[in-house]
């Protein structure tokens, strides 16, 4: 045992120095943050937002259920339904194209390597990027955009699922066919097929199910998205929504909120049902 | 009087006996070893004396105080008086060894203490005293998970030692140990029982170390007590009988190379659940 | 040859087919034409030359962006207010889901980890931009509404994760502080939570990462920041400062994933 270093050892906690320098950087850092977010919790319990709020709430209970009302959040309902199905088969239609001629798993020129490879990979790298684009832009802003372009309606927001939702179905397509045992394709192409026979005979079997389950889970977020997107004019479920709540309609907005949290819940069990199916 | 136990029966949940009508007893500052072959229940013994598990027949008494008779608040106070070693330290690995070390006194800290703490440790002067006993002072600021498995197991006993509990349990607190290291320890033990007149039960696998720190030796086999007597009239003959399934009694062996990697605490299950955590689809 | 010639073996029977797949198939392309049916989108008149033409038109209003410094300042203020709602929305929402995640892991009986559950689940199901809509009624339009939203959906989102982590952290640390006789306010803080403490922080990261994009978008139903000043622009036609937001959005979006891939990579500092 140690007698000796007893006396000398430091007792000074060599983090204290750190940890309050931490601190003061994190208040820092938070002023700001609070000055730009505007944040001003009182606001919160201000009488006149106190009344519109509660009043709003308030309205909740009980919900709106007059037939000329139902039969509007019905047909409100359908269109969701259909600018969610039409976009996600819309974003297939472009994604799947562009994973098959963007996936490393059906190149040609990777055999070997065979010749004029820096083409394959050159134009594997564009349908990448291209696909990022795509990605990267949010879908509610293009569906802004495209109420702006094309006026109010589901048409903007089934373009601008198509477009987002295509990114990532080819995104995500494209690393399903690379991650699963590429050989038997790879058996196809060294022996002459074409690149469609190789997916369909040699990818096809051991990824479809692993395809299908992500298209189906990408479909229930279309619903989702396309409540959002009718905030901008989409159409919908959201745009029914906004405007109830722009009049201030509680139980217009109560139903409306019901109505989708039901919708979320079907597609969700549609979603199950479907992937287990293909299991 | 430090502990009684009367009679006391345990069944584990999954049928199984675990204690079977035990009686012991020991008085303030004595110095106990328990020995015995896997499974006779010196684990589930200490765990009763330690206020931790009920037992399903018998009376225990601990510390003057009847713990299961007692309210919650009794209780809690009845448990910051007993110091438990375990086997692999139950510790978190990020945690520095000061604040583990620490940790000893949790029982006897206001909340608001405990909390500031954890911000910068109350009592460093306490703890390295502590970790200079056991030769580990040079380690006080450093992370757990950065010590060797040798390292980590004399925390746990330097939590014990800092709680500085009036009954001292110790479950195979030098099973990492190499025989030297494990001398030094159980002496640091020892010697604390004996400076603050605490009662020392340790539960030991090697016998050799049992003899030569305990004046008192239990030997216990499927959950009974074979025999209950001072160290100088364990007989080698009593030791077969008592280790007969195991092919005799053993000694403290150097840890296997290779043993070095941290006992205990399974990490938490690798990340995020992707579903979760994208759950409003992005 | 006109050698025996040895019958072939009968063929085997033809394995029956999958009759629920083929039908559940033709159910998709049944609800794909009638989506497309339903809404009528005429996408000949959307390709006709007039259309395009008009789209061609409404593009090009979108070059050059307005590069002003007056106007790249306000700009640059969205973006930073952007960041601010999303930073403060991603806190509140970790404090939040730490005091509801204690419930729902179970630690306080059965009824409350029902209740815990439900309410994260209402919070989570709720999109962030109905959030919004709700608090600009609360707090009126701003910031603070669109970081109050994103606090209350993303609370359902870590609040579930955080309960989960709990419910996977070995008890036997907690359990051993709580037999040296410590409180349980004590023992957690000591045991459980440092165990915990790296997943919820790797968790929130990855959220505020997430959120950074909502808090753009939030602002088209008035959270403020970036969002706002593209709907505001977008709606009294000034497509050219719209375009500058939109790279502005851009520019957040591709910086934030490289930073983050960096981070990721690091280790964390001790617990305490």
């Amino acid at each position: 045992m140690n007698t000796a270093t007893a006396s000398r050892a430091p007792r000074v906690d060599p983090q204290a120095r750190r940890r309050l320098a931490t601190t003061l950087a994190a208040l820092v850092v938070a002023w700001p943050m609070l000055v730009l977010s505007d944040f001003q919790p009182w606001r919160l319990f201000d009488r006149d937002s106190l009344a519109v709020l509660g009043g709003f709430l308030g309205a909740f209970l009980p919900p709106e259920t007059a037939p000329d009302f139902l039969r509007l959040l019905a047909r409100a309902t359908l269109e969701t339904l259909a600018m969610a199905t039409a976009g996600t088969a819309l974003a297939f239609a472009i994604g799947a194209p562009l994973a098959i001629l963007g996936t490393r798993a059906l190149s040609i020129s990777r055999i070997g390597p065979g010749p004029l490879r820096w083409r394959g990979a050159a134009l594997r790298q564009m349908v990448r990027s291209l696909l990022m684009v795509l990605r990267a832009i949010p879908e509610i802003v293009w569906a802004l955009l495209f109420v702006r372009a094309l006026g109010l309606g589901p048409a903007a927001g089934v373009l601008a699922l198509a477009i987002t939702y295509g990114g990532m179905l080819g995104k995500v397509y494209a690393e399903i066919l690379e991650s699963t045992d590429t050989r038997p394709a790879r058996a196809l192409l060294e022996g002459g097929g074409g690149r469609l026979a190789a997916l369909c005979y040699g990818l096809l079997p051991s990824t479809a199910q692993e395809l299908v389950s992500y298209t189906v889970y990408r479909w229930e977020c279309a619903v989702r998205a396309s409540v959002v997107m009718g905030f901008v004019g989409a159409g919908g479920l959201g745009q029914l929504m906004d405007q109830s709540m722009k009049m201030l309609n509680g139980g217009e907005a109560s139903s409306i909120l019901l109505v989708f949290l039901g919708l979320v819940l079907l597609a969700d069990l549609l979603s199950t049902f479907l992937r287990r199916l293909f299991a | 009087m430090s502990f009684r136990l009367d009679a006391v029966g345990v069944v584990h949940p999954n049928g199984q006996r675990a204690l079977a009508a035990l009686s012991l007893a020991a008085m303030a500052g004595e110095r106990v070893a328990v020995i015995g072959p896997s499974g006779a229940g010196k684990t589930t013994l200490l765990r009763v004396l330690g206020a931790a598990l009920r037992p399903a027949e018998g009376d225990v008494r601990v510390l003057d105080a009847a713990p299961w008779d007692s309210s919650a608040g009794a209780l809690k106070a009845l448990r910051a008086r007993i110091g438990t070693v375990h086997q692999a330290p139950p510790i978190a690995p990020r945690l520095r060894v000061v604040t583990a070390v620490l940790s000893g006194r949790l029982g006897r800290w206001s909340t608001a203490r405990a909390l500031r703490s954890l911000l910068h440790p109350s009592d460093i002067e306490g703890a390295h005293e502590v970790m200079s006993r056991l030769a580990l002072e040079d380690r006080l600021f450093e992370r757990c998970d950065r010590l060797s498995g040798g390292q980590f197991q004399r925390v746990g006993v330097a939590r014990a030692l800092y709680q500085r509990p009036d009954l001292l349990l110790a479950d195979e607190p030098v099973s990492a140990l190499d025989p030297t290291l494990a001398d030094a320890t159980l002496g640091a033990l020892v010697a604390q029982g004996e400076a603050t007149g605490a009662t020392l039960v340790a539960s030991l696998h090697a016998v050799d170390l049992a003899l030569r720190w305990f004046p008192r030796i239990v030997g216990l086999r499927e959950g009974r007590v074979a025999f209950d007597r001072p160290a100088t009239e364990v007989t080698p003959a009593l030791l077969q009988a008592l280790y007969a399934s195991e092919g005799g009694p053993a000694t403290q062996a150097p840890p296997p190379p290779g043993s070095d990697a941290m006992p205990g605490l399974p990490g938490l299950p690798a990340a995020a659940d992707a579903r979760g955590l994208r759950s409003v689809c992005r | 040859m006109n050698a025996e010639r040895r019958p072939l073996p009968a063929l085997p029977a033809r394995p029956a087919p999958c009759l629920r797949c083929r039908v559940v198939l033709l159910a998709v392309l049944a609800a794909v034409v009638a989506s497309f049916v339903y809404l009528g989108l005429g996408f000949g008149a959307l390709l006709s030359a007039e259309s395009l033409g008009h789209m061609g038109r409404f593009v090009a209003e979108f070059f050059p962006p307005d590069l002003a410094p007056d106007f790249l300042r306000k700009v640059g203020t969205g973006a930073l207010q952007t960041l601010a709602v999303s930073a403060l929305g991603t806190l509140l929402a970790a404090l939040a889901g730490m005091l509801l995640a204690l419930p729902a892991s179970g630690r306080a009986g059965r009824p409350a980890r029902r209740m815990a559950r439900f309410t994260l689940n209402v919070l989570r199901s709720v999109p962030e931009l109905v959030w919004a809509a709700v608090m600009v009624l609360a707090a009126g339009i701003g910031p603070f509404a669109g970081a109050l939203a994103l606090a209350l959906h993303t609370t359902g989102v870590l609040g579930r994760l955080f309960g989960e982590t709990l419910e996977n952290v070995p008890p036997e640390p907690e359990a051993a502080l709580a037999l040296s006789g410590a409180g349980p306010v004590a023992a957690f803080a000591y045991a459980s939570l440092p165990l915990a403490l790296p997943q919820w922080v790797a968790y929130t990261l990855y959220r505020w990462e997430m959120n950074i994009r909502m808090a753009a978008v939030l602002g088209f139903v008035g959270g403020g920041g970036l969002g706002q000043l593209l709907y505001f622009h977008l709606s009294i036609f000034q497509q050219a400062q719209a375009m500058t937001v939109l790279i502005a959005m851009f520019a957040i979006v591709a910086v934030v994933d490289a930073a983050s891939a960096r981070l990721r990579r690091g280790l964390g500092p001790a617990y305490a």
